[in-house]
């Protein structure tokens, strides 16, 4: 209880003195706005509510990007990390590379992939794919190498071919690690879809929010903010109760 | 002086040499080394068929590599090793069942599932595997646990379902490695005389490591004393009385001090 009570008080006063700053306009007169620049909490819950469909409807659209691209992510970056601990060779090779890959900024490159694959969903979840490839990666295969070698000992000393190895030891002791990452890449998939959005796109709450600041429409612009972190948290509460479901020796 | 006394409680040789082809252990001037680190030198080892060995040495002096050499885990660099009259590295880990130091239950898996672990890689179907291993449970004073996972087990349950597994690999040989070490001192002895219980009913060739000298004295017929690495056989002792029903009795007995006491001294000396 006091868990949720207390950071919900927080918020609500968060909210409540925001609430008084605009009806006072302390903020828009300290940064000589006009005051729809700076919108109020209820001015936002309004906005919500009358754009609803508009914010659902991209919303559906960022969404799409974001699961496909951290499924993209999970389907190559598992199948990489396991190619790289069953062959030491490949590891060595490439491993390095995957760490270093991670410099490049995905702002540079986004525009890029754009060019290549035009305005549809594919750039976007390339993207969303390119940013969660790394820490999904890399937490399979740091998961991988966590297994206990008297344990692989022991169980070739019962019989267990590679497979049943795999299978029954070196896949379940990765699962816990390989959750941290795929945490961290729901974290980071929101970030990353926006980014493709701006990229280039006619739709989703990324785009809703660029083509928003040419109109100075503040108060959707927040809402789409509230809608997208809403999204995020819905991910990683689903991500963290999958965990609970499959990791249920911890 | 101490090393005299190893010489002198030096088993006969004579009753040793007995039939090594089907489930008996031979290993004939065997060295071992890590690159320029030289692990065992000159190790002549021979267990008959369900005879049960110990190997004790200070920690750190290739005891464990001795084990993983006889079960195939690791080649020798000269030497023979031959289980069940078998050299290959395959054949020998196809005989033996490997116990790890500490107990590595799969937390993933119920206690049944764990100890079922050997026969569903040999292919069993999960229902069948159960119900093999759980005909065991009871025996082993772990009814009514078959579903608990590892965590919720004590230290000693741990250790049985542990060894249970490995003797449900159904294998001639089971090699353990120190499998009480992480033990408090009372669960240590209550596992001890429940493991000798376990092998009078069930017979297996043994090879035990430990660093116990009461411990392999109490469990084993015979008892080989390695020297600091490079491991090389400083003596080899006869138990009094292996796996004697009253564990007390037999500790406390004279002749197992006695022999106990010459362990230390060899011990000691190939410590020096």
């Amino acid at each position: 209880m006091r868990r949720w009570l207390l950071p919900a008080l927080l918020l609500a006063a968060l909210l409540g003195l925001w609430q008084i700053a605009c009806s006072t306009g302390v903020i828009a007169e300290a940064l000589s706005l006009e005051s729809y620049l700076v919108p109020s909490p209820t001015e936002i819950a309004s906005s919500l509510w009358e754009n609803r469909d508009l914010l659902a409807e991209n919303a559906w659209v960022t969404l799409q990007e974001m699961l496909l691209g951290i499924l993209a992510a999970l389907l190559v970056g598992v199948g990489f990390a396991v190619l790289m601990h069953r062959w030491r060779v490949l590891r060595d090779a490439a491993y390095p590379l995957v760490v270093a890959s991670q410099t490049i900024p995905i702002v540079v490159i986004a525009p890029i992939l754009v060019v290549w694959f035009g305005y549809g969903i594919t750039p976007k979840i390339v993207i969303v794919a390119l940013i969660c490839f790394f820490p999904i990666t890399v937490n399979a295969l740091d998961g991988l190498r966590s297994v206990d070698p008297e344990a692989v000992k022991m169980m070739r000393s019962l019989n267990a071919s590679p497979w049943q190895r795999f299978r029954r030891v070196e896949a379940p002791a990765a699962l816990p690690s390989l959750f941290t990452g795929i945490k961290i890449a729901v974290v980071v998939a929101p970030i990353a879809a926006v980014f493709a959005e701006w990229a280039g796109s006619d739709s989703g709450l990324g785009h809703l929010i660029q083509s928003d600041t040419a109109y100075f429409q503040v108060a959707r612009q927040f809402a789409t903010v509230v809608v997208l972190s809403a999204l995020a948290l819905i991910l990683i509460g689903l991500a963290a109760l999958a965990e609970r479901r499959v990791v249920s020796w911890r | 002086m101490s090393s005299e006394t190893g010489k002198s409680q030096t088993v006969d040789p004579a009753p040793l040499i007995a039939d090594t082809t089907d489930e008996g252990i031979l290993l004939r001037a065997v060295n071992h080394a890590y690159g320029e680190l030289q692990t065992l030198a000159g190790i002549e080892l021979q267990a008959p068929a369900h005879s049960v060995i110990g190997l004790v040495g200070p920690s750190g002096c290739g005891k464990s590599t001795l084990l993983e050499l006889v079960c195939g885990l690791r080649e020798a660099s000269a030497g023979e090793v031959a289980v069940g009259g078998a050299t290959e590295a395959d054949q020998r880990l196809a005989r033996c069942a490997f116990m790890p130091q500490r107990d590595l239950l799969l937390p993933w898996y119920s206690a049944i599932d764990n100890a079922a672990l050997a026969l569903r890689n040999q292919g069993m179907g999960q229902r069948e595997a159960r119900s093999a291993a759980g005909a065991l449970f009871e025996r082993f004073g772990l009814a009514g646990f078959e579903a608990a996972r590892p965590a919720e087990l004590s230290g000693g349950m741990r250790q049985r379902v542990a060894f249970l597994r490995t003797l449900v690999a159904g294998k001639p040989v089971l090699a353990l490695d120190e499998p009480f070490a992480s033990l408090d001192a009372i669960t240590r002895a209550e596992m001890q005389e429940w493991l000798a219980t376990a092998l009078r009913t069930d017979p297996r060739t043994v090879v035990l490591v430990t660093h116990d000298v009461e411990e392999a004295l109490y469990l084993c017929d015979r008892v080989t004393v390695l020297s600091a690495r490079p491991a090389r056989i400083v003596a080899e002792l006869r138990a009094p009385a292996p796996r004697a029903e009253d564990r007390d009795a037999a500790v406390t007995d004279p002749v197992f001090v006695a022999a106990r006491e010459a362990a230390l001294r060899a011990l000691r000396a190939g410590s020096a």
